[in-house]
């Protein structure tokens, strides 16, 4: 194609996609291939969507995302690790018309936070929680994560999970799930463009849902790749995903309006 | 004159967050400062201010939730004792780090680990020197009576807004528990949403329309950054060491000798002095309020006028005692005394320690 062809193209009528206003200029710190770059997207879009950009607070996390304050063009805090339910939980509870959520990694969430988790779900706090679950711990170098598959290798599983020595991939989704605190619980994925636009419709349900003041927590696993963490190329990281954890964290609505579907 | 009533120390200081015009409390049971809790949530001030009262499931989630709601703007406040103290360690150096105004009351109880729940003044260290990891300072207000766990509310947040820094009220089991007169002040409106977003423009309270977004955090991966951020907290403390120091004086402008004391022991302290001036000592006390800021000027002067010794009467192995010795500076000499573990020290001992440590020798 000639260049001027190019500029033809290069139109505002022709405009397919833009970014949304609400992701900072800052290039991602995210190894390239990683799903974290995209789940901010579709958080900072459906906030934009919603109308949202002057009524959010969100809460880092620590693990590979803690700087997602950086990208987020919202009001962020950013939390000690584990502990952004507990923040969460406190800005909603003394700003009940705004829009609250944390964004948490699988160690964060699910290890080392766990009681945060659990007590906000119980209490149902009118928040989003997005879980990013990619079974390993990316920022401090691939350790073993509360969510790695047995027999899946890290750096302190290094001959594989040992259910034995090490206990079982926890399932902390299905189990918040069964908390009467919990109102919408969902698992999706970001790898493909269908998987994406499914997350996207997760998500935007559960921040329509704390819009409409609804009785209780609303919870995105987001079952991502960690092609660094995993030691594959991004594209063998992504089949290993579809082969490996999906099996053992299948995808879909677990939790509509209250009542468990799943 | 305000209100009077015959309260326990820990009702006060519910009552005193109440009209303060806090707008959150976060806090967790432990003996012996339950009765806060009990006393916030039985008296429905979600009703009264609109105040919000909330169990949280550990000492490490209500510090959090303070970490969270501070960083909104509002008010917020926790209490707690001794070793729920240490599960919040970890916050509490969050919040210093993202310079968060919040109030955390620690009723003290005897230590180390699970102790008993006697009063104790063993957690001076944890509260004045830091506490966490990192270089930072909590102000902390030493109340001896019933009447100061009210009165000290309000001051506290007023410090904790002016310098953006976390407040620690240490008080002790005994102060919690007894009950005393109280004049109560009358109750201070809590602030509108619109207030805190116009007073506090820091606050991550949903971003100002046509501005910039608002990041709380203690992060910064830049060393040199971090450095700067550390020189930043530093000018600060300097600042609150320069303005905030606040004591009392009892009978030193003739005395030879001086006890330091804060909270409990200073009223044990000031029942000695009766008992040593009958018997024609020259002796006077110096009552901490700030223990953060401590007032080493003073003591430094009292130190060249010619005071010939002080003793440190705490209830501890010996912790405030060091910051004495510091003012001091070898000048004169600086002697300990307390009981440990939760046992309460008597005036009679105090006497005695006063003229075997420092008058005998």
């Amino acid at each position: 194609m000639s260049e001027i062809a190019i500029k033809d193209i290069i139109k505002t009528e022709n405009l397919v996609y833009k970014k949304t206003k609400l992701m900072t200029d800052k290039p991602l710190s995210y190894c390239p291939g990683c799903g974290h770059g995209t789940a901010h997207r579709l958080i900072m879009e459906v906030i934009e969507e919603l109308g949202k950009e002057n009524d959010t607070i969100g809460i880092a996390p620590v693990g590979c995302s803690v700087l997602a304050y950086e990208f987020m063009n919202v009001d962020m805090q950013e939390a000690a690790h584990g502990r952004a339910p507990a923040l969460a939980t406190a800005i909603k509870r003394l700003w009940p018309d705004k829009v609250v959520f944390t964004y948490q990694g699988d160690g964060d969430l699910a290890a080392i936070g766990t009681a945060e988790t659990i007590h906000a779900c119980n209490r149902g706090e009118k928040i989003v929680i997005i879980f990013i679950n990619n079974g390993i711990y990316g920022m401090t170098g691939g350790q073993m994560a509360p969510t790695t598959l047995v027999g899946m290798k890290t750096s302190t599983s290094p001959y594989g999970r040992d259910v034995s020595l090490m206990g079982n991939p926890l399932k902390i989704t299905e189990l918040v799930a069964q908390l009467p605190g919990t109102y919408f619980v969902s698992r999706q994925a970001v790898h493909t463009p269908s998987a994406v636009r499914k997350a996207k419709k997760a998500i935007r349900k559960a921040f329509q849902n704390q819009l409409d003041d609804a009785p209780g927590i609303n919870f995105v696993e987001v079952v991502s790749n960690c092609n660094s963490g995993w030691k594959m190329t991004p594209v063998d990281s992504n089949i290993w995903m579809e082969e490996n954890m999906f099996p053992y964290y299948p995808l879909g609505d677990i939790k509509v309006d209250g009542e468990i579907i799943k | 004159m305000g209100e009077l009533r015959l309260m326990k120390g820990n009702e006060a200081l519910a009552e005193a967050i109440i009209r303060a015009g806090a707008d959150g409390y976060f806090g967790y049971p432990i003996t012996p400062q339950s009765e806060v809790i009990e006393y916030l949530t039985a008296e429905k001030p979600q009703e009264r201010t609109g105040m919000v009262v909330l169990q949280a499931e550990s000492e490490v989630a209500s510090i959090n939730m303070l970490y969270g709601g501070g960083a909104t703007g509002k008010k917020v406040v926790t209490s707690s004792s001794s070793p729920g103290i240490s599960l919040m360690q970890e916050g509490l150096s969050y919040i210093a780090g993202a310079e968060i105004p919040v109030l955390v009351v620690n009723v003290v109880r005897g230590g180390p680990g699970l102790g008993d729940i006697q009063p104790a003044q063993s957690d001076y260290f944890q509260s004045t020197k830091g506490g966490g990891h990192g270089d930072y300072r909590l102000i902390v207000l030493a109340p001896s009576s019933v009447q100061e766990m009210s009165d000290f509310v309000p001051v506290a947040f007023d410090l904790a807004f002016k310098y953006r820094n976390p407040v620690m009220i240490l008080s002790d089991g005994a102060i919690g528990q007894m009950m005393e007169k109280v004049e109560l002040f009358d109750t201070i409106p809590r602030l509108t949403d619109e207030e805190v977003k116009e007073r506090y423009p820091w606050a991550t309270n949903g971003k100002p329309k046509g501005g910039e977004r608002r990041i709380i955090t203690s992060l910064d991966l830049d060393p040199a950054k971090m450095e700067e951020h550390n020189r930043h907290l530093q000018e600060k403390y300097r600042k609150i060491e320069e303005n905030e120091v606040r004591y009392e004086e009892f009978q030193c402008d003739d005395a030879e000798y001086i006890l330091v004391a804060y909270g409990s022991s200073a009223r044990i302290a000031q029942k000695a002095i009766q008992l040593l001036r009958e018997k024609g000592v020259k002796v006077g006390l110096l009552r901490l309020i700030t223990l953060w800021p401590f007032p080493y000027k003073r003591i430094e002067e009292l130190a060249a006028k010619g005071v010939k010794g002080f003793l440190a009467v705490e209830m501890s192995a010996g912790q405030m005692v060091e910051d004495v010795q510091l003012a001091v500076n070898g000048k004169v000499k600086v002697a300990h005394f307390g009981r440990l573990g939760g046992i309460v020290h008597s005036p009679e001992e105090v006497v005695e320690a006063l003229e075997q440590k420092i008058i005998g020798e």
